[in-house]
């Protein structure tokens, strides 16, 4: 089902959450709306579906106008952060409960039937008479998306779905979820703040600040063309330096970088910790190393410019650098932005 | 002697034994005095005059109507309160509406209001002098000094307590079970009856027994509204202090040997019920932990 957002807007009493948001879903397509919090991206789900009405604009499912259709009938499968499961109800009471409320009449081997199959989608055969309360996270996580599942939504929306778990049991849920994506073919948006998850699940992120979307395109898109500051910082780790430009290329002390279409005056330039490097000799930016950060892959190394400015950047593991050592940050790439 | 002292580890907060034994020891006299001393004088009084005596006070037609009267009023109050209590903390936590801070301070007022100002007040709505006074009599119906009169005096008292019980848990569980169970397409009273009241039920029934116990004995508002007419209008505990004041010590403690009976009865109840949800509790969160 294509999902069409027209200039949505909700208030909270005072607080405009979703400023005008408009957003085209392809069917079938696996979208993630990214923001930290408070950037309305949880608002704009609940209002996808019914959960909150919106104040403004339209939300159209295919060529149905949705906006004023209430959550009961509006056909959507809705994943909480928290699960959400019934406490007191085994899991395949939870799973088999909206097919028993639901307005199209199953029979009783028909919800069974449809039970197994969703147990076993979501790799839990067997766990069918346990209590929410006697399974993990991840497993709880795998009944709220069966329960989700199993009135044939239209549309699946995911609340931080990951959220609640640790790390290693997220890692597995992302892909598996994938997997399951790709198996059913359903539209499915999820809200998260982890910019990783983002980038490692969707087919396309919406990345939101301040209740408005500030870009939106394929993990690749956003990761190598960042329009803004703010989504340059969102999306990782990023040193700042400050810069002059001057006829299409940004001056930060000693090193320069290509800055076409930005206006000569202030501006900021972006690097990634692995747009740097560390050499011995000039040219660069003079520094001094405070720490050194071993981590599996590579070492962070934190080092301290003459006027003051903490850098941070990756080296490979074999090399050899340490604390106290003097020498010059070089730099690969960099992204412009005006002040 | 000295080895040993030097092996005892040096007491912790209230380890000291003459700290303890005083701190056990003031609360077995106070609860001595104050609890168990006036049970066993009921028990003890309503008995001095012989079986016989405590026989014939019970099956007195006054003490008879009088209890007949209290179990009225409390079947009738108690699903009414109930039925409120659900209504008011349903509304109050699962949904935003104007007032509703305002709600949740009128639930309060019975429990800060003296239920003598809870009887006068009514004196001065329903009595014949009072607001809707002429009008109810123009149509004949009697509310004062007659059973409506206590049945809503009973319930003035008692409207917070279910409330009570079941929106500080209703708070905490939140608004996302019944949201799940919306976005499956259970209708409003499907949610309820499905999701919402069986995870309140434990709550819900104690609040229920206490809002019982406490129709049961309410005297202060009950003896303004209902007149004390002798097999008309006296409900238990008002034919207690209608029978002492006869002089009738062993009448007056037979009948509040009923009373102690239900109050006992209706704690261990609570406590049957707090070991339920207890038990539940712990049922439900040790395997969690497991299987994590």
């Amino acid at each position: 089902m294509k999902i069409r957002l027209e200039n949505v807007v909700k208030t909270f009493d005072t607080f405009r959450a979703v400023k005008g948001v408009s957003l085209d879903i392809e069917s079938g397509e696996l979208v993630a709306l990214l923001g930290p919090s408070g950037s309305g991206k949880t608002t704009i789900l609940r209002m996808v579906a019914g959960l909150e009405y919106a104040d403004g604009g339209a939300i159209y499912f295919g060529d149905q106008d949705a906006t004023d259709i209430p959550v009961r009938d509006r056909g959507v499968g809705f994943v909480f952060q928290h699960y959400a499961l019934f406490p007191h109800m085994t899991v395949t009471q939870n799973i088999a409960f909206g097919m028993k409320v639901s307005k199209v009449k199953r029979d009783k081997a028909a919800i069974d039937a449809r039970v197994t199959d969703l147990l076993r989608l979501v790799r839990l055969d067997g766990l069918g008479d346990r209590f929410p309360a006697q399974i993990s996270g991840g497993q709880r996580q795998r009944v709220a998306l069966a329960r989700a599942l199993s009135v044939d939504p239209k549309v699946l929306l995911l609340d931080e779905p990951f959220g609640a778990l640790d790390a290693n049991v997220r890692h597995d849920l992302r892909r598996w979820l994938r997997e399951i994506h790709s198996e059913l073919g359903i539209t499915t948006i999820f809200v998260t703040h982890d910019q990783e998850e983002a980038l490692d699940l969707a087919d396309r992120v919406v990345i939101l600040k301040d209740g408005q979307i500030v870009q939106q395109g394929t993990p690749q898109q956003v990761c190598r063309d960042p329009q803004s500051a703010f989504v340059m910082k969102f999306l990782g780790d990023a040193n700042v330096l400050s810069a002059q430009v001057r006829d299409g290329r940004a001056h930060a002390g000693s090193i320069s970088v290509d800055a076409l279409g930005i206006p000569d005056g202030k501006a900021e330039l972006y690097a990634r910790p692995a747009d740097l490097d560390w050499s011995a000799q000039a040219p660069g930016i003079a520094a001094t190393i405070s720490r050194v950060l071993d981590r599996p892959d590579s070492r962070r190394v934190l080092a301290v410019t003459e006027t003051g400015k903490q850098l941070e950047f990756d080296v490979e593991p074999e090399r050899h650098v340490s604390a106290g050592e003097s020498g010059f940050v070089t730099l690969r790439r960099a992204k412009v932005f005006a002040v | 002697m000295s080895a040993v002292s030097s092996h005892r580890k040096p007491p912790r907060v209230g380890d000291n034994t003459v700290f303890r034994r005083t701190l056990i020891g003031i609360v077995v006299v106070l609860v001595g005095f104050v609890i168990v001393a006036p049970l066993i004088i009921i028990g003890v009084e309503a008995f001095s005059k012989g079986w016989a005596v405590y026989r014939d006070t019970i099956l007195h037609p006054d003490t008879r109507h009088a209890i007949m009267l209290t179990v009225l009023a409390a079947l009738i109050a108690v699903p009414v309160n109930t039925a409120f209590g659900i209504a008011a903390a349903w509304a109050i936590t699962k949904f935003d509406f104007w007032g509703r801070r305002f709600l949740l301070v009128v639930i309060e007022i019975p429990f800060s209001v003296s239920p003598i100002v809870a009887g006068v007040a009514y004196l001065f709505v329903y009595g014949l002098q009072g607001l809707f006074g002429p009008v109810l009599d123009a149509y004949g119906i009697k509310i004062l000094f007659a059973v409506p009169g206590i049945i809503i005096a009973s319930m003035f008292v008692t409207a917070p307590f279910v409330a009570r019980e079941l929106i500080p848990l209703m708070q905490a569980q939140g608004r996302d079970l019944e949201e799940a169970s919306t976005s499956l397409g259970a209708s409003g009273f499907r949610t309820f009856f499905s999701v919402t009241l069986p995870n309140v039920k434990w709550a819900l029934l104690y609040g229920v027994i206490l809002c019982n116990a406490r129709v049961m004995g309410e005297f202060g508002a009950v003896s303004v509204v209902s007149g004390n007419i002798r097999g008309q209008t006296n409900t238990l505990p008002l034919h207690i202090e209608l029978l002492y004041h006869d002089y009738q010590a062993a009448g007056a403690f037979a009948s509040a040997s009923i009373l102690a009976l239900i109050a006992v009865l209706t704690i261990i109840a609570k406590v049957a019920l707090e070991r339920q949800g207890a038990g539940r509790v712990r049922k439900t969160a040790s395997p969690a932990e497991k299987t994590a």
